[in-house]
């Protein structure tokens, strides 16, 4: 193995794998179909609605403590621990780890979040639903998908927000909120610097109208709550013929989604994610010139981002996420998606959602809807590097019966990214434990 | 590096100081000098009406035949303390310790943990541009103060503390982490951090601040307990050092069942952590405000699993020499059919926010206007408020 394929493996992917051989060329694994959802399989958001539906009416019919009721709120809490176990699962067994990466990449360009831990299923749900299917395929279906999915509509407040001159308006006296037309302009499209004012904030709200989640966890349109007329969008006129119409919405998201502040935005986003805090700004003129020409063909711009020379060549700079470092670590010491899916929820809490929380990154809990922090000064604090050693010195042995030998993990770990000043600390200590916990701790396993 | 070394001489610890431009440094009529603050986000939803408790009030037993049972201890000829924080009656009784009753945020009727404990800690209004409510309002102070650095204000514990995250550079350090690692890993990590700019900083911080100064509580004690007095004892530490503000959270106050009994392990908490303080920080005390408070309070009806709901108005908790306790403060709004809020919480009556705006005002001297416009952007903070600076 030569040091540019550990590189791209850390960089784009997970690093390496005890066992393997590093993973093929970043923009060749995208050439296969996703095989990790069908092997992994996940649940709908309308299943988990349902279901969480039918706790409450326990919940108000029997009480909290029936057994009833307390059956329906363990399987969800269970639902919500058999996601990270799926979620680590499939980053771990994928034979392209690339595009595990770039479905986190869109997951958290897309964040959404739930107030309780008994729904927080339907964070990892959306994914499924509406981000993997789309990462190599077009951006604008992604956009459709992502926003006029329950999960999201239920974030961003949507369902609560009604046309002021919509029927239903009219009688209950009820009004917008922008939320989510905010969101949608600042985060998933044009982005903060993009070319818009509060006035398109404004008539994208009112076009956003009468969109709800219906009593069985389904996107609906509601025509009685929608703001009848027509609204410039960056002087597009959208609506206004007949009555309101779901459609009309779904062309100004194309709109955005083909607008060359929304391109600037997402390729800039893209290689600060994936090469540097501060990317290349030729790196980016490139991507946006291949993403303008493909018409936002996310297959296309990621493999063009793989395969770029800036890509290739430059040093490891940015900070592994908490979520990665763990990836990284199970694959390093050779753990594998099957032990992963067989953990009692003790394990999954010990292991990786407890550790989480002292990272700095807790489990689907970003703080809002522009997702997690990408500089590394945000992850390298003291306390998240606390964190990190004492997982390092205490979780192999959890995960291993028997640990590896330290120096040669050196090399299952990071291969000739492993330097000889590190290789010479390992030598030196005094337990096989702390001689692993030193290469996970490593500044160089905690760079991609 | 030698962790008394460190504590003492300052290194910059992983702070983010974004390159934004801070509000001037102009916002403090005086140089904020040597007062102390903590504030401590009680994370649940405490239920303001079972710790501070009205019993003058006529339809408090009926409201909560289950809860009202045990008496509490009198504070006044009206309110009652929850037992479980009977340790703290020395304090009432030497007025470093006060309550200001019926307060909340702006928040109202969805009654959400998440969007609740959000408002608390951006210290805006619900309709405030996002920027401002992905700040938290302490981390407003900070902008503005003089010659501010990243040790003026510690986040302590594992949780997120978004009450202190903002632009302004600040800490944050769990002392219940471990490295897990011997002496001979220590310096091996020593040597690995310090070979890499990026880690080098970070890491020696680490080091430094997970090495223990003494023995921890020495066996008997209850953990949940000793986890406080570690969380004090390093408060108290940094407090006696360069840093002037620190934040924490105590956890469990969601008491929807049970709550006799669910409610006693949050209050020991509580109580353990002003009396640990109080000894921790010695001759400090004196110059300390302390205050905790809540996302909103609970329903003034037990419900039926014996516990009690998400509601309204709640309580703030004072205490430290700096401010003046020993009294209930606030606009009782009582507990009649007509004057609750929704017809189940308790009314607020003033601002949590407008509270602690004056306690900045009159501990640290800045401007009423900063306060007003940048720190709680919108609340009036009015004057006097009964003299709760000492």
């Amino acid at each position: 193995m030569n040091q540019s394929d550990a590189i791209l493996a850390q960089r784009f992917g997970f690093g390496l794998r005890m066992g393997h051989p590093p993973p093929a060329a970043p923009a060749a694994q995208l050439d296969g179909p996703d095989s990790m959802a069908a092997r992994y399989p996940g649940d709908s958001v309308a299943d988990l609605l349902t279901r969480h539906l039918a706790f409450r009416q326990s919940r108000r019919a029997h009480g909290p403590e029936h057994p009833e009721t307390e059956t329906l709120r363990r399987n969800l809490i269970e639902a919500d621990t058999a996601a990270v176990q799926r979620g680590i699962a499939r980053a771990l067994a994928s034979p392209a780890p690339f595009r595990e990466r770039l479905v986190q990449f869109w997951a958290n360009h897309f964040t959404t979040r739930t107030n309780a831990r008994i729904l927080r299923a339907t964070v990892s749900a959306h994914v499924d639903q509406a981000i993997r299917p789309h990462v190599t395929g077009r951006f604008a279906p992604m956009l459709r998908a992502a926003i006029l999915h329950p999960a999201m509509l239920r974030f961003l407040d949507q369902p609560r927000s009604v046309g002021p001159g919509s029927p239903f308006g009219q009688r209950r006296g009820r009004g917008l909120n922008e939320n989510l037309a905010r969101e949608v302009l600042e985060l998933h499209t044009l982005g903060v610097q993009g070319g818009y004012g509060q006035g398109d904030v404004r008539a994208m709200a009112l076009l956003l109208t009468g969109l709800v989640v219906d009593a069985d966890g389904q996107t609906a349109f509601a025509h009685n709550r929608a703001e009848p007329g027509r609204f410039a969008i960056l002087g597009r006129h959208y609506g206004g013929d007949g009555r309101p119409r779901l459609a009309d919405i779904e062309a100004a998201l194309d709109d955005l989604a083909a607008h060359p502040d929304t391109a600037r935005h997402l390729c800039t986003k893209l290689a600060a994610h994936f090469v540097a805090d501060d990317p290349p700004a030729d790196l980016v003129a490139d991507l946006v010139s291949i993403w303008q020409a493909s018409d936002g063909d996310l297959r296309a711009v990621s493999a063009a981002l793989a395969d770029h020379p800036r890509a290739q060549a430059a040093p490891l700079t940015k900070a592994r996420r908490p979520l990665d470092f763990l990836i990284a670590a199970m694959a390093a010491l050779g753990v594998t998606g099957r032990e992963v899916m067989g953990w009692q929820q003790g394990m999954v809490r010990r292991v990786v959602v407890h550790p989480l929380i002292a990272m700095g990154q807790p489990w689907a809990e970003p703080r809002g809807p522009d997702g997690w922090a990408e500089g590394f000064d945000a992850w390298i604090t003291p306390q998240g590097l606390a964190a990190r050693i004492d997982w390092a010195m205490t979780a192999p042995a959890r995960l291993r019966p028997v640990l590896p030998d330290a120096r040669a993990f050196v090399d299952h770990a990071l291969g000739p990214l492993g330097d000889d000043h590190l290789r010479r600390l390992v030598a030196g200590a005094e337990l096989q434990a702390e001689g692993v916990g030193l290469v996970l701790a490593a500044p160089a396993f905690n760079r991609r | 590096m030698d962790r008394r070394a460190f504590l003492r001489g300052g290194l910059a610890l992983g702070c983010s100081a974004a390159a934004l431009p801070l509000i001037s440094h102009a916002s403090f009529a005086t140089a904020p000098g040597e007062a102390r603050l903590i504030v401590v986000i009680l994370r649940g939803a405490m239920d303001g009406l079972d710790v501070l408790r009205p019993a003058g009030a006529r339809e408090w037993r009926g409201l909560r035949p289950g809860l009202a049972g045990d008496d509490g201890l009198a504070l006044d000829n009206f309110h009652h303390l929850h037992p479980g924080l009977s340790g703290l009656m020395p304090l009432w009784q030497s007025g470093d310790l006060g309550f200001v009753q019926a307060v909340s945020t702006p928040y109202r009727d969805r009654r959400s943990h998440f969007d609740g404990q959000d408002l608390l800690e951006a210290g805006t209004a619900e309709d405030a541009p996002v920027a401002l409510r992905r700040q938290g309002w302490l981390n407003r102070l900070l902008q503005g103060w003089p010659g501010s650095h990243a040790q003026t204000a510690f986040a302590i514990g594992r949780e997120a503390m978004p009450l202190i995250a903002g632009p302004a550079p600040a800490s944050s350090w769990s002392p219940d982490i471990d490295l897990s690692v011997g002496a001979q890993g220590r310096r091996l990590l020593a040597a690995l951090y310090g070979a890499d700019p990026g880690f080098a900083g970070p890491g020696a911080a680490a080091l430094a601040l997970s090495e223990t100064l003494e023995p921890d509580a020495e066996g008997g004690g209850q953990r949940h307990l000793d986890q406080i007095d570690r969380f004090a004892r390093f408060a108290a530490e940094r407090l006696r050092a360069e840093t002037r503000i620190a934040a924490l959270s105590l956890n469990g106050w969601d008491t929807h069942a049970s709550q006799a009994r669910t409610i006693l392990r949050p209050l020991a908490r509580l109580e353990r952590l002003i009396l640990a303080l109080r000894s921790e920080l010695g001759g400090l005390w004196g110059q300390t405000a302390f205050l905790a408070m809540t996302e909103f309070g609970r329903t003034v009806r037990e419900n039926g699993s014996a516990g009690t709901d998400h509601g309204t108005g709640g309580i703030m908790v004072t205490a430290g020499g700096a401010l003046r306790g020993g009294r209930v403060m606030g606009d009782w709004p009582g507990l009649g059919e007509g004057a609750l809020y929704a017809g189940r919480d308790l009314m607020p009556t003033g601002d949590l926010r407008a509270w602690a705006g004056h306690v900045l005002h009159g501990l640290y001297g800045v401007e009423r206007a900063v306060i007003e416009r940048t720190v709680f952007p919108g609340v009036e903070i009015g004057a006097g408020r009964g003299g709760l600076i000492r």
